[in-house]
This record gives C-alpha cells, sequence and structure tokens, in this order.
C-alpha cells in the first residue's frame, strides 16, 4: 500500500532525507527507530505533505498513486494519518468542531454527504469508548491546556474517527506514563485490522511490547540502514545505535 | 509560507463580487436635492410633517455642525468628504404604509428576500420582530400589533415622533447630544428615520427585536437614528443588521443609537454590520462614521453592546456605556474584521459613576490584507464610582505581513477603591495550526474559519442563536483567500 523509493528531501537546503526506501504492505506494522537527528520526524512530515520540506527526488506511492504532487488535505483524505510528537493548540475550537470538519472533509473528499449532527454524535460516543477518551474532553478546544497524556490520546482519538489506512505515529510515546501508553496502545491495537498499516516511530523499546512490530527498520543519515524483525528492537535497546553506525561508515 | 505566496493569496481576495449583499434595487425613489444648507433640514422635517420640537432640534444641531471641523484623531485616512455632494433624503417613493405584507412593492420584497430578512408573517415561528430601514425610510416594522397588547412600542422613528412625540422628546439627544461630535451633530440635523424602541415598567420583552439598515439609492448618505428606552424591571434584546448596495463612490452612513436603561433593567444591543467595505483595491465601500451611546440610569440596571463588524471601507464606532446607577453593569464585545483595505478604528468607552459599578470588555481585532485595524476604548472611573470595577481584554489576530493592528487604551481613574485591569494579545494563525488542521483533511481556507470563529468565540457567544451563525458564516467569507 505505501512505497517509498529514493526519497529524498530538503529543508532550508538542507539535505535530511537521502535516498530512502521502503515498503509497507496492508495490516503490517513497522517500526522506525533511530539516533536523535537522523529524519524520522522529518519522514513523517515529508509523507504527510508538510510544505516547509522541499522533496528533491524519488517518489511516494500510496495505493498505487504517486502522492507527492497531493497537497497535505488531499494525502489526509486519500487515508492517511499522522499522530504529531507535539499536538498544535486550536483555542476556541472545540475537539467536537473540530472534527466534525474533518470528518465531513474526507465525506466530502469521497463524494459522500455531510454526516448529520447526531450520526456525528453518535460516532463521537463510540470512538471514544474506543479510546477512552472522556466526555468532558471533547468539548474542551483542541489540545488547549491538556496534559501530555490526554494529547497523545486526543491524537489517538483523532485517529479513529478518521479511520486511515495508514497512520504515522510520530513519537506518541514521548512523554507518556506507563498507564497512558498503555491505554495510547490499546487504542492503536483495537482500530487495527487486516487493511490499515502503521508506522511506529519511537526511541525505546518499551511502545513495542504493547504495540507489536512486523518489522523494525533503523533510520540514520537520512536512509534506511537496517531492517529486521522485532528482535532487532530489543537489541537495540541492548547495544544503542554505534554498531550500526560503525557498520554504515564502514560500509 | 513565502512572501510571494502571500501576495499571491491575498491577491486572491481580489473579486469584490464576494460581496452578496452587492446588488442595487430598482426601487422609485423620491430624493431630496443635493447639498446640505438650513433647507436641506426643513425639506426633511417638512417631509417628515415633523412636531416643530424636532425642526428646532435639527436645526439647532445643523448651526452648531456648521461650526464644527470633521475630526482628525482616528487612526484611519480618507480623502476629504464633500457634504455638498451628497443626497441627504431618499426614500421609497411609494408610501410606506402597509396593512399586510400584501402591500409593499413586489421590488421591495424581493431585494429583503434576497437579504434574507423575515418581513412575512411566517417567520413568527423564530420569534423575530423586524423593522426594515431602506436608505432613509422604515418601511415595514412587523409584529407591532402582537408587542402593542404589552404596550412595548416598536416602532419606526418617524412614526413615534407622530404616535409619541412626547416620549422622543423628552429621550432623544438625551445621551447623544448634538453637540457631542461632528458626526452626531450632522445625524441630529438630517437624521431621516431609524427604529424607536419602549418597553414598559415590569414588561420582558418576548422576542428579539430588530432593525435591518439597507442603503440602496446612489450618492445618498444614511443618517438614521435609534432610540430604545427600558423602563424599570424590563428586558429588551435587540438586533441590527446592515448592508448596502455596491458602488464604486464612497458613500457616506452616520448614525446615532441611543439606548436608556432604568433601574434593575436590561437591555442587549447587537450589531451584524456588513456594509459594503468596497472592493479588492479600496475603491467604493461605506464610511461608516457612527456614535452609539446608552445609560445605565438606573440602579442595578444593565447594558451590553455586541458588534460584528465586517463590512464598511472605513468604520469609526465607539459604542459607550455611562454606568451611573448604583450596581450597574456594562458590555461591550467586538469582533471587527477588516482585509483589503479597510479601515477601523473602534472601541468603547465605559464611564463609572455610580458605585459598585462593573464593566467588560472583550474586543478581538482580525486584519488581513491591506487593513488597518485599531481598538481605541476609554475606561474611566469618576470619583463617585467607588469600589468601581473594570475587565479589559484586547485581543489582535494578523493574517499577512502587509496589515497593521493597533491598540490604543485609555484609562483614567479618579478614585482609589476601583479595579482596573487591561490584557492585550496580539497573535498569527501559526503555520503548525494550518497544517495540523490540513492533516486532518480540513482545506487552508476552511481551517482559517475555524481559527478564527475560535478566536471570536466569546464575543460570538453573546449573539443571539440565529444571528451567531450568520455571523459565523460572515467571518469566513470576509476572510476568504486571507492566508494561504
Amino acid at each position: 500500500m505505501l512505497e517509498i523509493n529514493n526519497l529524498r528531501a530538503n529543508i532550508n537546503g538542507k539535505e535530511i532525507l537521502k535516498g530512502l526506501n521502503l515498503k509497507i504492505k496492508e495490516g503490517e506494522v513497522h517500526a522506525i527507530m533511530g539516533p536523535n537527528g537522523s529524519g524520522k520526524s522529518t519522514l513523517s512530515s515529508v509523507i504527510a505533505g508538510r510544505e516547509i520540506f522541499e522533496v528533491t527526488a524519488g517518489e511516494i506511492i500510496f495505493h498505487n498513486k504517486n502522492i507527492l504532487n497531493l497537497t497535505a488535505e488531499e494525502r489526509a483524505n486519500e487515508g492517511i494519518f499522522l499522530a504529531f510528537q507535539y499536538p498544535i493548540e486550536i483555542p476556541g475550537v472545540s475537539i467536537t468542531n473540530f472534527m466534525r470538519a474533518a470528518v465531513n472533509a474526507k465525506r466530502l473528499y469521497n463524494k459522500q454527504e455531510a454526516l448529520s449532527a447526531s450520526d456525528f454524535l453518535k460516532l463521537m460516543k463510540e470512538k471514544q469508548k474506543l479510546v477512552e477518551l472522556t466526555t468532558s474532553l471533547v468539548n474542551r478546544s483542541v489540545n488547549e491546556g491538556f496534559s501530555g497524556g490526554e494529547k497523545k490520546k486526543n491524537e489517538i482519538f483523532q485517529m479513529a474517527m478518521l479511520e486511515p489506512s495508514l497512520a504515522v505515529l510520530d513519537e506518541t510515546d514521548s512523554g507518556l506514563d506507563i498507564d497512558a501508553l498503555r491505554i495510547v496502545a490499546n487504542g492503536v491495537n483495537k482500530l487495527k485490522n487486516p487493511n490499515n498499516s502503521y508506522i511506529v516511530i519511537t526511541h525505546y523499546q518499551r511502545l513495542l511490547d504493547f504495540i507489536v512490530p512486523d518489522f523494525v527498520h533503523v533510520l540514520y543519515d537520512g536512509q534506511i540502514v537496517k531492517s529486521g524483525t522485532k528482535e532487532l528492537a530489543l537489541e537495540l535497546e541492548e547495544k544503542g545505535y554505534d554498531w550500526i553506525k560503525d557498520e554504515y561508515h564502514n560500509k | 509560507m513565502s512572501t510571494d505566496e502571500t501576495e499571491n493569496i491575498l491577491g486572491e481576495v481580489t473579486s469584490g463580487g464576494d460581496y452578496k449583499y452587492g446588488f442595487v434595487s430598482d426601487i422609485e425613489m423620491d430624493y431630496a436635492i443635493k447639498g446640505l444648507t438650513e433647507e436641506t433640514v426643513r425639506f426633511i422635517s417638512a417631509k417628515k410633517k415633523e412636531p416643530s420640537f424636532m425642526l428646532d432640534f435639527r436645526l439647532k444641531a445643523f448651526n452648531h455642525w456648521l461650526t464644527l471641523k470633521e475630526p482628525e484623531w482616528a487612526h484611519i485616512t480618507h480623502p476629504p468628504i464633500d457634504y455638498q455632494n451628497i443626497i441627504y433624503y431618499a426614500a421609497p417613493k411609494k408610501k410606506p404604509q402597509y396593512e399586510s405584507i400584501d402591500e409593499v412593492d413586489p421590488e421591495l420584497l424581493r431585494t429583503f428576500d434576497k437579504l434574507g430578512i423575515p418581513l412575512n408573517e411566517q417567520k413568527a415561528l423564530m420569534g423575530f420582530a423586524v423593522d426594515a430601514v431602506i436608505d432613509s425610510v422604515s418601511v415595514k416594522t412587523t409584529f407591532k400589533d402582537k408587542l402593542g397588547e404589552l404596550g412595548v412600542i416598536f416602532c419606526s422613528f418617524s412614526e413615534a415622533l407622530q404616535e409619541h412625540p412626547e416620549l422622543v422628546k423628552e429621550y432623544v439627544g438625551s445621551v447623544v447630544p448634538y453637540t457631542d461630535n461632528y458626526f452626531a451633530a450632522l445625524n441630529s440635523a438630517v437624521f431621516s428615520d431609524g427604529s424607536f424602541c419602549y418597553i414598559p415598567k415590569g414588561v420582558r420583552c418576548p422576542m428579539e427585536l430588530s432593525t435591518y439598515f439597507r442603503i440602496n439609492a446612489a450618492n445618498t448618505g444614511q443618517f438614521e437614528r435609534t432610540l430604545i428606552i427600558a423602563e424599570d424591571n424590563s428586558y429588551v434584546s435587540y438586533l441590527e443588521g446592515c448592508t448596502a448596495s455596491m458602488r464604486d463612490e464612497n458613500q457616506l452612513h452616520a448614525a446615532i443609537v441611543e439606548i436608556i436603561v432604568k433601574e434593575n433593567s436590561e437591555v442587549k444591543y447587537s450589531t451584524v454590520q456588513n456594509w459594503y467595505p468596497g472592493n479588492k483595491d479600496g475603491e467604493g465601500g461605506i464610511y461608516n462614521f457612527v456614535t452609539k451611546r446608552g445609560i445605565c440610569k438606573g440602579n442595578n440596571s444593565k447594558l451590553s453592546w455586541t458588534q460584528v463588524e465586517t463590512g464598511s471601507a472605513i468604520t469609526w464606532k465607539y459604542p459607550s456605556i455611562i454606568l451611573m446607577g448604583d450596581n450597574s453593569n456594562g458590555e461591550f464585545y467586538s469582533v471587527a474584521v477588516t482585509n483589503n483595505y479597510q479601515q477601523a478604528d473602534t472601541g468603547t468607552k465605559m464611564i463609572h459613576i455610580g458605585k459598585n459599578t462593573k464593566s467588560l470588555i472583550i474586543s478581538k481585532g482580525i486584519s488581513a490584507g491591506k487593513s488597518q485595524n485599531s481598538y481605541r476604548g476609554l475606561v474611566k472611573i469618576l470619583k463617585t464610582a467607588e469600589n468601581a470595577r473594570n475587565f479589559s481584554q484586547c485581543d489582535s489576530l494578523l493574517m499577512g505581513d502587509k496589515c497593521g493592528a493597533h491598540t490604543f487604551p485609555y484609562i483614567n481613574v479618579e478614585n482609589n477603591s476601583s479595579v482596573v485591569e487591561h490584557e492585550a494579545t496580539t497573535s498569527k494563525i501559526s503555520e503548525d495550526q494550518l497544517f495540523y488542521c490540513n492533516q486532518r483533511g480540513i482545506k487552508t481556507e476552511d481551517a482559517v474559519g475555524l481559527i478564527v470563529n475560535g478566536y471570536c468565540k466569546d464575543v460570538l457567544n453573546k449573539l443571539p442563536m440565529e444571528f451567531a451563525v450568520e455571523a459565523q458564516k460572515l467571518l469566513a467569507i470576509s476572510l476568504e483567500g486571507s492566508v494561504g
């Protein structure tokens, strides 16, 4: 469903992604690990279509379509979801209103009619239960004054609402205590099905105990330098990244 | 976002045609001759068969106006206004005396239909009574009879002059004297019509009262005057809407609103001002110079102004409150949007006289394009106003890098038992916020609408429900294409 070939991307003239390749099939969970500054967050932004990054080479094929010419909102409506590492505050806009705009934008894109208010609220209730999000939270302004855990839960809730076929979780575990981590991971696991795929970007093996990946990749210097199964993550936890760096530089 | 992109996107705001109220209706009109002389004043008064006290008032105002100079302190610029090149009276020729809706000029009805103004009786269900003023004359007031049963008087100013001259005489000019300022003097001399509202003692007005003002004719100025009196223990919520035809030349609108609130009474006055703002190059549009003031005369009285200002080439307007009664309460909620070359200098004055008086000011300015948006406010606490309390919040939101936002707060405190607070913020819609919305599938234009409505929520919440929805749409339209 997702195929990234020889992807190169710059920000302010500095090359961050340097010929990255990645293939993901339906129903798979791929973890991407790597030291700080290796390009993990850039990868998620480029997949989502953030304009401050300039793609200089390569392609991103999503559902058999090169999406590099699509805007961020078109990619979102095609089924790509990015759970932000630092979710953004939008003062005065309730989660309910925000989600209603998003859900209906997607329906419009897919030539479906907008949901009625009552159907929408029903959907909200259902998904809230799934990710254990309290009712009081959805009446508050998007991310405003939320704790770290609430912000991340809110991201997973939005994912549940929008039912993407590809979700990129960008360091969703950062800033979470163990209980919040479990809730977030449970949400993801409940949403998992044979048709959707996940890219889980993380620094720590801990998250992968809860969201078990099919593949683990190491991103270093803008490329995927090593791939393996979930055992690779354990190995990284134990040995750090130096041996990978050495391997890469000796090549 | 690069400057180029911003430029392009701002350029897209181009189609001044976005102003959907810009049509001109072909209605036969009765005009006064161009120009302003004592004769003009006498002509208008005679046309309206006014009692002599009104003519005296007008003439005094006119003579005073002759001694005044246009004020220059506001943060606005415009070519000089030629007061002799304006028609001061224009009225639909067909006499506006209707027994039922069927007798209204069909072209006029179509006009109000296009404006979405509920003149027909079926709107009874919505619970609004409407007075519609086109150019200079009130053409239709609905629900008069029903309100009459409660003793509520809601009619055009002209009618009030005929039927309740004693009330008009007592209150007209009592809050905004004709000596108040240049435009108030002008209005007092040549005002043509407007709305009049009287709520008797102990009556809670059961429906929203609303007035729609429409400038249609070319080269005319509109000078309406609204007078609202709430007797003891009464309540009324009042809404005013304004639109105008699209014209290449600038048109002058100089109105006065006076409100008197007596003991234990409450008046809510909401405005959605959408006069034609001019095109993208700053041509045409209404010059809106308005004096609005209310007095909380009785103890425990309350007055609130809520305004959503999206129209006009120039807005010069400071709805103010004199807090005279002890424990009286004044509120001002404002959203002012400027785009393209629009200029707004707006705010409020809160004059605390009585003990334990409270005032609250929430002002949200939004500037886009090459517009200039200023908040100007005065909080004055007199010696007598023991334990007075004021809180002001003035926020500015900037879009693009060619617009301006300015805040001119004046605070004048004469006793040491009062507490005055002022908070102000300036912000921009961030790239991060837009990307976050985009990533959820929301187009940038819609994202801007969402964010702006969120920013204005505290004010929009104060509008009656139906108008809050309208106002939200209006904000989105006014800002269309202003951010990329």
